[in-house]
């Protein structure tokens, strides 16, 4: 997909492929046959530039072409260069400018309080992102109003545009931030499918305060010239790193 | 000399933002859909009275205008009728990367109400007054703006607001605003009102200008000078054909706001009347500057933006346009 685009982020996207797969397939409530369903769960990819990952779990899910995957980042495609809902409406927002889905899911998740309806919102976080001051107004807000049906996961891969998280820009201790912001908190590996399933459990029965899954990713998962090689955050793969990598996803 | 003959009287009013306050309660009691957002100055936006009703609807969001703007339009996408309020200079400002891409981009039906806009605030100062605010509304892709002059419009267009199905702008003012209106009288988005009716030259203006183009248009008259009045209360749209109409019959167009005059309702109005029918213009505003503290009445005096200064802009306007021939 992205090696046909020319540009894109895989790094990001292969990071949060275990994340997005347990929630679509696994947890969330949802139907394809009906994505205007009012009580389905929310998805909000706030971590926007990872928008591959997004696209093939919503063609996947099938509320999107397959097809069409290839057509990424190209003119009149569905598949956007970040997701944007006048093409996809089944997304809950647009995104791609870091540091705004939270407060949106946050006021999505009041929303299903207010109508007392039992869907719940699941808000994809980068950890780059978590730099932005508006996630942490976010956190302030959710915590102080209790919003307990909503649960962001941060996806610590620890890798930005700029090179390693810890060289631009120090967001540790992850954990005890959102803790100390009044938030459950999980931390767990994010390619652990049986403990993101856990987590995610955990977090519909927790009362009075959001939940907050830190979850420790690889960038490039899967793809071993990608892994924690910060290249890979926004570069696309040439045709012969494309086979390469398909290769050893596939093997 | 001509008797003076008010078409209309100036009466004490209230404060557009108190107006939009009692407005929001009023709506909050009729659709149970009605939320609300205010970042800590619910007592000064008047917002307080909708959350002394509507607790339960009523969501504090702290000194945090950009997460504000946010999770209203989380709860707009989720079908709310949601309304946040700040100052217009925080809302705004503070929010702007927000209602660029949580609100205008996807085009979600989040209402924005900014109070204490323009320099009327008075004595606290640049840092609170909002001059820029119409323009960077304006600038967001499919916003509609609005800009009351009084209670009773503004409170037809909250309700117009909140009846639209996209993204809103609503400009209130601190100050009590002069009544213009009678309770009742209609207003929608995209309309405008003529107050004066006038032949040689036509006062276009917004807010708290309506009433001083009111006021210029009497003493104009004295003076022998049939002016027309028009409150563009609805900055975009902007009411089309009405402006041209004004172009068309007076031949000269005054635009008067209190704004920054090179960004504001002006440069729309020129735009409008540039591209259907050209005439002699001039432009009451704020200069390129920011105001300084003083009571609003010191500082619309001093800034330019009193009846004295839309008149005088008036007479420039008529002087070049039969100086040009075109009478």
């Amino acid at each position: 997909m992205i090696g046909a685009a020319k540009s894109g982020h895989p790094g990001g996207s292969l990071s949060a492929v275990e994340i997005l797969v347990t929630l679509f397939f696994d947890f969330m409530r949802h139907d394809p046959a009906n994505p205007a369903w009012p009580d389905r769960d929310r998805f909000i990819l706030s971590k926007g530039h990872a928008a591959p990952v997004l696209y093939a779990v919503l063609a996947e899910a099938g509320y999107t072409p397959k097809p069409a995957l290839m057509s990424l980042r190209k003119l009149g495609s569905p598949y956007q260069g970040h997701p944007d809902k006048r093409f996809i409406p089944a997304l809950e927002a647009s995104t791609g400018s870091l540091g705004v889905g939270l407060s949106v899911g946050l006021g999505l998740a009041l929303a299903a309080r207010l109508n007392h309806r039992p869907w719940r919102t699941y808000v994809v976080l980068g950890d780059g992102e978590i730099q932005e001051g508006q996630i942490w107004e976010a956190a302030m807000f959710g915590a102080f109003h209790k919003v307990d049906n909503l649960v962001a996961i941060v996806d610590y891969n620890k890798i930005q545009l700029d090179g390693f998280v810890s060289d631009i820009m120090e967001i540790a201790p992850v954990a005890a931030k959102w803790s100390a912001f009044g938030w459950h908190t999980i931390e767990l590996d994010g390619h652990d499918l049986s403990a993101l399933r856990a987590a995610f459990a955990e977090a519909e029965a927790t009362k009075g305060r959001p939940t907050v899954i830190v979850a420790h990713t690889i960038k490039g998962k899967g793809v071993s010239f990608m892994e924690n090689n910060p290249k890979f955050h926004g570069t696309a793969p040439t045709p012969a790193e494309v086979q390469a990598a398909l290769q050893e996803l596939q093997a | 000399m001509t008797p003076v003959r008010p078409k209309f009287e100036l009466k004490p009013g209230k404060a557009t933002r108190e107006a939009f306050g009692k407005a929001l309660a009023e709506l909050g009691r009729e659709n149970p859909d009605v939320v609300v957002c205010d970042a800590d100055l619910s007592k000064s936006t008047f917002t307080a009275l909708f959350a002394k009703e509507f607790p339960e609807r009523f969501f504090s969001c702290g000194i945090a205008e950009a997460n504000m703007v946010s999770i209203g339009a989380g709860l707009a996408s989720a079908g709310k009728t949601a309304f946040v309020s700040s100052f217009s200079a925080f809302v705004l400002n503070k929010g702007f990367e927000q209602l660029r891409v949580t609100v205008a981009y996807p085009r979600v039906n989040l209402k924005i109400v900014g109070t204490h806009s323009g320099i009327s605030i008075g004595e606290d100062g640049p840092s609170q007054m909002s001059v820029e605010d119409l323009s960077l509304a304006c600038s967001l892709a499919g916003f509609v703006v609005l800009s009351p002059a009084d209670e009773v419009a503004t409170e037809a267009l909250v309700r117009a607001a909140a009846a639209y199905d996209g993204p809103v702008f609503l400009r209130c003012g601190r100050v009590k605003a002069p009544l213009i209106y009678s309770p009742g009288e209609t207003f929608s988005i995209g309309g405008s009102r003529e107050l004066i009716g006038g032949s040689e030259i036509t006062i276009a203006a917004t807010g708290l200008l309506v009433a001083e183009a009111i006021r210029a248009a009497e003493t104009l008259e004295a003076e022998g000078v049939s002016a027309r009045v028009l409150d563009l209360y609805s900055i975009k749209p902007l009411d089309q054909e009405a402006i041209v109409r004004a172009a068309r019959e007076t031949g000269a167009i005054v635009v008067a706001e209190e704004h920054l005059v090179d960004s504001g309702l002006g440069v729309r109005v020129a735009q409008a009347v540039a591209r259907t029918h050209p005439c002699v213009m001039e432009f009451v505003g704020i200069q390129d500057t920011y105001a300084e503290s003083g009571t609003p009445e010191e500082l619309l005096d001093k800034y330019g933006l009193v009846a004295r200064d839309v008149a005088a802009a008036c007479r420039r306007a008529l002087t070049r346009k039969r100086g040009a021939g075109l009478q």
